[in-house]
């Protein structure tokens, strides 16, 4: 069974048809990418499953149960983490203290416990440290630790979003344009890590990216998409050689 | 030039960063503590003020500067801790039961009357809760037969373990009453601060888009922060209304609800310090006026006690530079200082210069 999927989900801005009967599975493990070119509503449909947005028609479902009755600051709970593409980070606060809040699923004080600091209390804060260490060992961010966001750059802030999502312990990752802005090196630290938190962590990557390079070399699935509709879905080379993919970027060059 | 280094996550959680940090603000709470040894009746009475205001401050502190909404209505809390203290204690209930009942009724109130303007954002909620406060006012006049109306009531002398306490006879442990109030609404405000709860809070203030994809609820956490923060400025209330013995509803006029905001604003948003800085330019500036003006009245022979509203212009003019010059507040002035002394000789000019911050307008796509 499918770990998360689409069926037939469709979403109007007013008359614009952002996301057109979109249909897709991502199965459990595996690294599925939306390519396409700008507009083609790839951020609409993270926004649908983070639950911003009601869609018009179909359903979204994690696990086979259709997640279209749940809050959008529930799906977090079921182990849905994502990045933002115009990085969404707590800009007066310090790394570390963003990392902190992506633990905030897995709170289980209460505010009493926490305005008094019981030892229970405590005993949680010093589990959420260790949890978050371990993220920050991995992204290699121990020099920005105790950083405020408003002073790093944008290569940095692109990580500890990913840093933020990863601390809450995701099933699934939702990444949107995690390459987009980086250096060459930092798009290659990228392509390590996602490969690294698929083999290594077991976390499924749901992945909106422009380099064509990346998608191919970490994507087990491709959906391209134009203007809100399917163009062609299948495994990398496949959706690249697909006619309807080529005839929709002749000129271009390249998807993206 | 000092670097902190951590050897475990416990270093983190920690009230102080280190030894030496813990060490100034014990010297600190020594000094506090030692005041009433060391002033006159009149300036204890000056510090038992400051300490008050600190209290409305660190109330509006914990909704505006860590949470990130505005609010022009503190007042209206303050009051129903003031009213619902005395009104408790007129009903025979003990002080040390009436002040905390009367601040949390104030955050009930405060949640309350707030739930329906929590979806309003920036000015529009600052709009609705100075609504809150002129709406208060004019409640207080009605609601006569509890309120006392335009009469007002006179507070009670504080009745602790039997010893009476009251601002001039007892002005000392009239001190040490809004002190021990002061300590353990810090103590909370700290705690909430290094836990998910706080966390939250300021998660909320700097992206409410991105505070909701890691699973806060973002209506229950403001309701939360206004619950907390009309509670302390509650209890604010309640200490005022004992400092000044007699209150009606011009006690707690809009104008209080605008001076508290400005006042936080002068001390720096977003840090508890802010509320402290504030606090001692609100209660201490008439004060400081009042001997500057003797003074130059006497160097000059020119009548300066004759210059009409000079104290509400000298504090706009306060506010207003702090706007233009320094944002963030006293706290970022002191801020800076410190730095400058514990990275000598290391200290760039440049330092603090604002960083670009990325453009907001495409949120989401
Ligand atoms: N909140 C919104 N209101 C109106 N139109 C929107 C909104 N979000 C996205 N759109 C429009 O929907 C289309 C798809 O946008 P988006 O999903 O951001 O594309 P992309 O594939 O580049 O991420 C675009 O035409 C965009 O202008
Ligand atoms: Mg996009």
């Amino acid at each position: 069974m499918s770990l998360l999927s689409l069926h037939n989900v469709t979403l109007k801005f007013g008359g614009l048809v952002a996301v057109n009967n979109v249909s897709f599975e991502v199965g459990e493990g595996e690294v599925f990418s939306l390519v396409g070119p700008n507009g083609a509503g790839k951020s609409t449909i993270f926004n649908l499953i983070s639950r911003f947005y009601d869609p018009f028609e179909g359903d979204i479902k994690f696990e086979g149960e259709s997640i279209l009755g749940m809050a959008s600051d529930k799906v977090p709970s079921l182990g849905i983490a994502r990045t933002f593409q115009n990085i969404e980070l707590f800009e007066q606060a310090t790394v570390l203290q963003n990392l902190l809040v992506g633990r905030h699923r897995h709170c289980n004080t209460n505010v009493i416990s926490q305005m008094l600091f019981t030892p229970a209390a405590r005993r949680q804060e010093e589990a959420h440290r260790a949890a978050v260490e371990e993220v920050i060992d991995f992204l290699d961010l121990q020099p920005y630790r105790d950083k405020y966001i408003a002073g790093l750059p944008y290569g940095v802030r692109k990580v500890v979003e990913l840093a933020r999502a990863l601390s809450t312990k995701p099933r699934i990752l939702l990444l949107d344009e995690p390459a987009s802005g980086l250096s060459i090196e930092e798009t290659q630290d990228m392509i390590f890590w996602i490969e690294d938190i698929k083999n290594q962590m077991g976390i499924t990557v749901l992945m909106v990216e422009h380099d064509m390079n990346l998608v191919a070399s970490v994507s087990d699935h491709v959906l391209a998409l134009a203007d809100g509709k399917e163009l062609a879905m299948g495994t990398p080379s496949e959706v690249q050689s697909h006619p309807a993919v080529i005839e929709a970027y002749l000129g271009t060059g390249e998807i993206g | 030039m000092r670097f902190v280094f951590k050897t475990s996550y416990e270093a983190d959680i920690r009230l102080f960063k280190h030894k030496p940090q813990m060490a100034w603000y014990m010297l600190l709470l020594a000094v506090v503590v030692a005041l009433p040894f060391l002033l006159d009746e009149f300036f204890i009475g000056e510090a038992t003020n400051v300490l008050i205001w600190a209290i409305a401050g660190m109330g509006l502190m914990l909704l505006t500067g860590h949470t990130g909404q505005a609010s022009l209505g503190h007042a209206a809390f303050m009051a129903a801790g003031c009213y619902f203290n005395v009104i408790l204690l007129e009903r025979g209930v003990p002080f040390i039961i009436s002040l905390p009942l009367a601040g949390l009724i104030a955050g009930l109130i405060g949640v309350i009357i707030t739930l329906p303007v929590l979806r309003l954002h920036g000015v529009y909620l600052a709009i609705a809760t100075l609504a809150i406060s002129i709406l208060t006012e004019d409640f207080i006049v009605i609601a006569e037969p509890w309120t006392g109306g335009v009469t007002g009531l006179v507070a009670p002398p504080m009745i602790i373990f039997g010893l009476e306490i009251d601002r001039y006879g007892t002005p000392g442990l009239f001190y040490y009453v809004v002190l021990f109030v002061v300590l353990a609404v810090l103590m909370v405000y700290r705690n909430l601060l290094r836990t998910p709860t706080g966390r939250a809070f300021t998660a909320v203030r700097d992206s409410e888009i991105s505070a909701q994809a890691m699973g806060i609820n973002i209506t229950k956490t403001k309701a939360m922060s206004f619950g907390f923060s009309a509670t302390i400025a509650g209890l604010s209330g309640a200490l005022l209304g004992h400092f000044a013995g007699a209150f009606n509803h011009e006690t707690f006029n809009v104008i209080l609800s605008i001076q508290l905001l400005l006042m936080i604003v002068v001390g720096g948003l977003g840090s508890i310090h802010g509320a402290f800085f504030g606090a001692m330019v609100v209660a201490l500036l008439p004060q400081f006026i009042a001997i500057s003006r003797d003074w130059v009245t006497d160097l000059t022979g020119f009548n300066a006690t004759t210059i009409p509203g000079i104290e509400a212009g000298i504090f706009g003019l306060i506010v207003l530079l702090f706007i233009l010059f320094e944002p963030n507040g006293i706290y970022g002035l002191w801020f800076k200082i410190r730095t400058y002394f514990e990275m000598f000789p290391f200290y760039r000019k440049n330092m603090f210069k604002r960083q670009k911050t990325y453009l907001k307008t495409e949120r989401l796509r």
